[in-house]
């Protein structure tokens, strides 16, 4: 009878936990098909814009040199990325393309792909494996010598532009211009732009070689042409990683002198007295609850965007998560060190500092450690929004849309930032503490 | 004798203790000189100075206070009004939990010594969830609106790369210390890897994975709505449009506010309940 009894309860666990083995994954399944259907991931295929991801993605490791003829007065210019920071000194221009600039010049995109830029504004393009594409501009429009109905997939044209794209190169054509794209591996201008001196040289030849400019030594003048670099900006950005450390060292190291006092306030065997107790505990509950997105738009009104905000905005934030953990440690600490030195005759100030402090201060310096890791990264964001640091270069560089190769450096130099931050809080609490974690 | 050997103790620990304590002095005055010279410079490096700032500072929730207060009966209705939003704004961020904590079960059971299927991938993947943990939230999401376009989309995928890599570091830790006797027992009868895993450490660690599981989806909910404010959906979005509408307008502001802040105060009371439930079961 017994037995039986245990059989049934038996069969009865195992069909509750077989229930509930296939209950979990489908409640989840469903869910996430709901949210299939919310979020319209299908709409996203439509919507989703391929070709960016490849600008994007061809972005991030190379760069474009540009050949453009202004079609209203004939000027040829040469220039990297097509901003004018990266123009080709006069009289210069690549190697790449031949030809009289008053007649016809030949702009040679590798594989077989050369674009001529015809007297008249016209234009001819010499496809491998397809013929020449021509184009000319008839009163407004274009005309081509390609059938309208029948494009090859590497073309768009419509009434007013004409655009080949391929892998080698691409050649846009419309009333004000005429533009030769041409690609190629890696960041061109990353250590000095083409108006330095030392662009081209290796750093063999500026350290050991001749000297290039006769007016400055190799060494001053190089690293002067490199940190002022006008593309790339790099004592800006240098700046602005100093200015997010910042932000994250004073958020947090304000936060936890803030929250320490306050802390012991909000712990119940220091505050015997439960309103002031259920106050702060509250006061902490809000600031958590407030969103540090809140504070950085109350706060950003009140100073302006830029670093004091973004380093307050952390601290307030920071505030509420400290005192939470701390008054949680102090919660916890051994009562009997205090009472110790309460049977010496110490004072409350002394009690306090020789007999709960020395207790504390490894977890807090710990939690304080711990957090400055993840400051390092709320600082990169807050910057973006409120105005300040590598976030907001970072945030500008994309908002741009065109620069991906400078978002792709900056990116890598958060994540860089970030995991050092990680590293050096882990080393540091291992020499205070002795311990890891 | 006696009295000599005391006294040079007395004097040796007295010295030990001035030197102690000229050092923790330099060290805190040090600090105290970084701390104040630094927000000195953050304050220079500012639109507004913080002196002049400092009486505004209620400014904005005067105005945003002023804004509501004669339309409290619109509250309502702006409640339901940006219902909706608030709810694409948890879906982000359970979503995202959801697929995030998937991803950091796996990386965690190949980043775990004496569990790795291929020991020798152990470092390349604890390597990848430093990466993904250092990846901020606000770079993926903004590159990947300008792939996708704005939605939830971009701030989901965004937001579960970055809870793959966190997860998967406390997941690993959660590992390192399950019993290893249920393993052994498995492949001795022949389990394959994915059912070693499957019925060894998963019913040991689950408890703990869920722990750390809700704690993150809390920090996702805040991460969502402040993704939603660069344009990738949710409360956020909603919250940007009603603050770009300006003075007089900021009832919807405070309503957005109110919606926020009621959605975090919950959801860290709930979770915090849930862990100490789970704790208190002994979860661990």
């Amino acid at each position: 009878m017994a037995a039986a009894d245990y059989y049934q309860n038996a069969d009865r666990l195992f069909a509750r936990k077989r229930l509930f083995g296939f209950a979990v994954p489908a409640v989840i399944l469903a869910y996430l098909v709901y949210v299939f259907f919310a979020f319209d991931i299908l709409g996203l295929a439509e919507r989703a814009r391929m070709e960016n991801a490849r600008v994007l993605i061809s972005d991030m490791y190379s760069h474009k040199v540009l050949v453009t003829r202004d079609n209203r007065n004939g000027e040829i210019s040469y220039s990297v990325e097509g901003e004018r920071k990266g123009d080709y000194p006069e009289g210069q221009r690549p190697t790449w393309v031949l030809g009289e600039e008053t007649q016809t010049i030949s702009v040679d995109l590798d594989g077989g792909l050369v674009a001529h830029f015809l007297p008249g504004n016209e234009l001819r393009v010499d496809v491998p494996d397809f013929g020449p594409v021509e184009a000319r501009m008839d009163g407004r429009a274009v005309v081509t010598n390609l059938d309208p109905n029948n494009l090859p997939e590497w073309v768009s044209l419509s009434w007013s532009r004409l655009d080949v794209t391929l892998p080698d190169g691409r050649v846009t054509f419309t009333r004000n211009k005429t533009e030769a794209f041409n690609y190629f591996i890696g960041w061109e201008l990353f250590f000095f732009t083409l108006s330095s001196p030392y662009h081209g040289h290796g750093v063999f030849s500026i350290l050991f070689g001749e000297q290039i400019d006769p007016t400055r030594s190799n060494i001053a003048g190089a690293w002067n042409d490199f940190w002022g670099n006008p593309m790339w900006r790099h004592s800006e950005v240098a700046w602005a990683i100093f200015e997010t450390l910042l932000m994250a060292f004073l958020g947090t190291m304000g936060a936890a002198i803030i929250a320490l006092p306050l802390a012991f306030l909000a712990a119940k065997n220091f505050t015997p007295l439960g309103p002031i107790r259920f106050a702060v505990r509250r006061v902490f509950d809000f600031i958590r609850g407030v969103d540090s997105l809140i504070f950085t738009i109350i706060l950003s009104r009140a100073f302006g965007p830029g670093v004091l905000t973004g380093t307050l905005a952390i601290l307030i934030t920071d505030t509420g998560t400290f005192g939470k953990m701390f008054s949680e440690s102090l919660e916890n600490v051994d009562k009997k060190q205090i009472e110790g030195i309460e049977s010496t005759g110490a004072k409350t100030i002394q009690r306090y500092r020789f007999g709960v402090i020395p207790q504390v201060t490894p977890i807090f310096l710990s939690q304080i450690l711990f957090s400055l890791e993840s400051s390092t990264r709320s600082a990169t964001i807050i910057g973006a929004t409120t105005g300040g640091g590598i976030g907001l270069l970072l945030t500008q560089a994309i908002y741009t849309q065109k620069d991906w190769e400078e978002v792709t450096y900056y990116i890598i130099l958060v994540i860089l930032l970030v995991m050092l931050m990680d590293q050096f809080s882990g080393w540091l609490r291992h020499k205070l503490i002795g311990k890891k974690d | 004798m006696t009295d000599m050997s005391t006294a040079s103790i007395q004097s040796n620990y007295m010295e030990m203790v001035r030197r102690k304590r000229l050092y923790g002095g330099a060290a805190l005055s040090l600090f105290a000189l970084v701390m104040v010279s630094g927000f000195m410079l953050a304050d220079s490096r500012n639109a507004g100075g913080f002196w002049q700032g400092i009486p505004n500072i209620f400014d904005f929730p005067r105005d945003v206070w002023k804004d509501t207060l004669p339309k409290l009966d619109q509250l309502p209705s702006h409640f339901a009004t940006y219902f909706p939003s608030l709810i694409e704004t948890i879906n982000i961020a359970a979503v995202s939990t959801l697929l995030g904590s998937m991803l950091a079960i796996l990386l965690s059971l190949f980043a775990t010594r004496g569990l790795a299927k291929y020991p020798a991938l152990i470092g390349p993947v604890r390597r990848i969830m430093d990466i993904l943990r250092a990846f901020p939230e606000i770079v993926i999401a903004l590159v990947l609106i300008f792939i996708l376009g704005g939605g939830p989309v971009p701030a989901m995928i965004a937001i579960a790369f970055h809870t793959a890599g966190s997860l998967g570091k406390l997941f690993s830790e959660v590992n390192e210390n399950a019993d290893l006797k249920p393993i052994e027992g498995l492949s001795s009868v022949g389990a394959t890897w994915t059912q070693r895993m499957w019925l060894g450490v998963i019913p040991q660690v689950a408890p703990n994975y869920f722990s750390y599981a809700i704690l993150r989806f809390e920090i996702n909910i805040r991460a969502s709505a402040i993704l939603g404010f660069v344009g990738a959906g949710g409360i956020g979005y909603e919250l940007k449009n009603a603050m770009s509408w300006g003075q007089g307008k900021y009832d919807d502001a405070a309503a957005i506010f109110i919606l926020l802040f009621a959605t975090i105060v919950v959801f860290d009371q709930l979770s915090s309940y849930v862990r100490d439930r789970l704790i208190s079961k002994g979860g661990h």
